[in-house]
């Protein structure tokens, strides 16, 4: 029986063990980013926020998930600064009382990707919506986040502009995936479909399979990343101080320096343009 | 698909080399596991042999609610456990969401039911064979349950792996809970979750193989250990 | 010869006799299960210090009757009396019962014992376990699981484990049914040997020899009554009744 109970007794010890490890690991100072998966799946937050730390000693502790959710978590106070592309609902964000004051950080773009055959015959458009509403008469498959993501909000800002209302075919050729952004590509690559993905996703995404980048550069397809502290006045748990030294460095000449910097596969993924981190 | 030759490839890789940031990502999901396992087992085992031994109104119903929760989303878990631990939720003031211990507290959730209905098939088992000896000899309550989950251990012991085989692979509470954070809440599962969408397929399926491979050394010790134990008690 | 082996209240040289422990009285007693009628009214006074047989065909209700007796069943009507107060738990821990088939726990032959130590403020348990496993002959498997003995060291152990809390009251339900020859002998000499100590002993057997080898008074059931009460001798000398007759000569009873 002694090996038996042995290994209760221990099995137990170590799990208690490992618990208390665990809360006492939450010492040092950190924030929690709600940022949006983009950020996190091209790999620029591993490769900046590293240096971040380095000169502030502040853990950074990304939470990634579509823009949607992200808002939502930030708006329950969980987080301390949001990371994400939606301006219209970064907005409403703050006009809300949730957040302090939004920065510009840095922008990329949309792209329309698809199968290399391209059966809606779209290839080197350079009108979106066009674009967009020719897959829809084609009645060819598109992928859709379907999850109230930036990139969600953005593609239906599109169908709108092309005067078509894809819910309409929710399910025939409107294929809502309800998940992330690779997510999304694995599945539009392996039904052969056209999606919508950030360029950013887009070059570092290793499971391209089929598909190709077939429509790019329409201003419309400007993608925004912006910045926000959340309210510590709404949310008295937010850590305004480290979270604001964040923002600034981020905003700043050291933190624009390593978004430029940051490439995938020898091409730039993000732009920086943050105009000035003191607020107006 | 060449994917699967890559991935064991990957997955050999992985384990020879040693890496640091995955030996970190084992470790977590194992110290969040074993936490939620020995918690759940704290309430279930005895929770489990109370349903099959004792007589009291509401026992089916409590029965048929715990064999229900055996199926309860990791996701609903994981949903539920943010918003109780979210700055907006009652226990905000814990600071705990983004942290092991939430996921601790979810994985707990998500496997005590299984904890309670599978204990409570297997001492009902055995009950049924010691009931009538056990009131000939007038056992107290306490005393019957503590023999019963003692001389059941070996059963038990399945019950308990089922539960940890339930939580080291869910990744939709932990997800929600943990925030998949890089050094701090990122297990096996969220990882494999991450790689996924970034593309990387071959490494995703190779974290599985680890992930499995895990599993399956956790089974085999104990299912060694049950054995040294038997061959003792036969000596 | 070793001091544990020389109690004086335990050799069979020195037998200490405890006077009739606890008089029986049962009223009326009926059972029931479903619609089924097992006992169909039973009246029974066991006052005499003596080795009680239940005798019967099968299913007239011998089994039922010892686990009514013991408590282990509730009766549908009519009630069970020791010493002229019902059945509680306090009444059932000076019994002990011997099932047909023995049940032990998954756990070595002496921690079987040693569990039924444990369920009373025993004095002397060292010497109890010791004592108990020689006389059931298991000192050399006390190590063993109880499970992997064979169905005679099984019984053994069972009977062993329940008389070392010494009750007042032996009930066995047809303890030998399974054994061989060597084994049911072992027992036999076991019961023998308890109800030299003055333990009431009641057993539920139908192998006539064993009850003519045991018994001292006979009880015996017919389709849930209570046929005939006697002391041994005049019952299979002289059987009153019908059923009785027919069944100790071999007829085949229904």
């Amino acid at each position: 029986m002694t090996f038996l109970k042995s290994m209760i007794a221990g099995a137990l010890a170590f799990g208690l063990a490992a618990g208390a490890n665990v809360m006492g690991a939450a010492a040092d100072e950190f924030i929690v980013v709600q940022s949006t998966t983009s950020t996190q799946n091209s790999g620029l937050l591993d490769e900046i926020l590293p240096k971040f730390q380095d000169k502030t000693g502040i853990e950074v502790r990304v939470v990634a998930v579509g823009t949607g959710q992200a808002l939502k978590n930030a708006a329950n106070g969980d987080g301390d600064v949001l990371l994400v592309h939606a301006k219209p609902s970064e907005e409403k964000f703050i006009a809300d009382g949730n957040g302090v004051e939004r920065f510009d950080v840095m922008y990329n773009d949309f792209v329309i990707v698809g199968p290399k055959n391209d059966p809606a015959g779209i290839k080197g458009m350079t009108d979106a919506p066009a674009a967009m509403a020719k897959i829809a008469s084609s009645g060819a498959l598109f992928a859709s986040r379907g999850d109230d993501s930036g990139t969600h909000k953005k593609e239906k800002a599109l169908w709108k502009m092309a005067s078509v209302n894809p819910d309409e075919a929710s399910g025939t050729w409107y294929r809502e995936t309800g998940s992330g952004m690779g997510a999304t590509l694995n599945a539009a690559a392996g039904m052969g479909a056209y999606t919508m993905s950030d360029r950013a996703t887009w070059l570092a995404f290793q499971n391209k399979a089929d598909l190709a980048v077939l429509t790019q550069g329409d201003d419309r397809l400007f993608n925004q990343y912006g910045v926000i502290l959340v309210n510590p006045e709404k949310h008295p748990s937010v850590k305004a101080e480290a979270g604001q030294t964040f923002i600034d460095w981020l905003t700043g000449p050291e933190g624009q320096k390593g978004i430029a910097s940051f490439q995938v596969n020898g091409e730039q993924l993000f732009f920086p343009n943050a105009t000035s981190s003191v607020s107006n | 698909m060449q994917d699967f030759a890559q991935s064991f490839y990957l997955a050999g890789q992985l384990l020879i080399s040693g890496d640091p940031e995955l030996g970190e990502v084992v470790a977590l999901s194992l110290r969040v596991t074993a936490s939620a396992l020995a918690i759940s087992a704290l309430i279930g085992l005895p929770l489990g042999a109370l349903l099959a031994v004792a007589r009291f109104q509401g026992r089916t119903a409590l029965t048929v609610l715990a064999n229900a929760l055996m199926g309860l989303p990791p996701v609903v878990v994981g949903l539920t456990v943010y918003m109780l631990l979210s700055n907006a939720g009652p226990l905000g003031v814990l600071q705990l969401l983004y942290t092991p211990t939430a996921m601790i507290i979810a994985q707990s959730i998500l496997i005590t039911p299984i904890i309670i209905a599978l204990t409570r098939q297997v001492i009902a088992d055995l009950n049924a064979e010691y009931s009538e000896t056990f009131r000939s000899l007038v056992v107290p309550g306490h005393t019957a349950i503590i023999a019963l989950l003692w001389d059941a251990r070996f059963s038990i012991l399945t019950v308990l792996l089922a539960g940890f085989g339930r939580a080291i692979a869910e990744v939709g509470a932990v997800m929600i809970v943990g925030g998949n954070i890089n050094h701090v809440t990122r297990v096996m599962t969220t990882a494999i979750a991450l790689e996924t969408s970034r593309g990387e397929l071959a490494l995703a399926l190779a974290l599985g193989m680890v992930l499995l491979l895990i599993a399956l050394s956790v089974n085999g010790a104990v299912s060694l250990l049950k054995g040294v134990d038997r061959s003792t008690a036969h000596a | 010869m070793p001091e544990i082996l020389s109690f004086p209240t335990r050799t069979e040289h020195t037998p200490s006799k405890v006077p009739s422990p606890m008089p029986l009285s049962v009223r009326h007693l009926a059972f029931q299960a479903g619609h089924t009628s097992i006992l169909k009214g039973v009246d029974l006074d066991l006052e005499t210090d003596a080795l009680t047989v239940l005798m019967g065909p099968n299913g007239a209700g011998k089994s039922v009757l010892l686990r009514l007796l013991h408590g282990l069943l509730a009766p549908s009507f009519g009630e069970v009396r020791w010493n002229g107060l019902p059945l509680d738990k306090s009444l059932r821990r000076q019994q002990a019962l011997v099932f047909q088939k023995p049940v032990l726990l998954r756990r070595s032959v002496r921690a079987n014992l040693s569990f039924a130590l444990g369920l009373r403020p025993v004095p002397n348990r060292a010497e109890k376990l010791a004592h108990a496993l020689a006389t059931a002959g298991l000192e050399h498997l006390s190590k063993r699981q109880a499970r992997v003995l064979s169905g005679g060291e099984q019984q053994r152990l069972a009977l062993a484990r329940a008389l070392i809390l010494d009750p007042k009251v032996l009930m066995l339900d047809e303890p030998t049914a399974n054994l061989d020859p060597a084994s049911t002998l072992f027992i036999e000499q076991a019961i023998a040997s308890a109800r030299r100590r003055g333990v009431k002993v009641i057993l539920v057997t139908h192998d006539q020899h064993q009850a003519r080898r045991l018994g001292e008074e006979v009880v015996f059931l017919h389709d849930g009554k209570i046929t005939e009460h006697s002391d041994a001798e005049s019952f299979f000398d002289s059987p009153k009744s019908a059923a009785a007759r027919a069944y100790l000569s071999g007829d085949i009873l229904v």
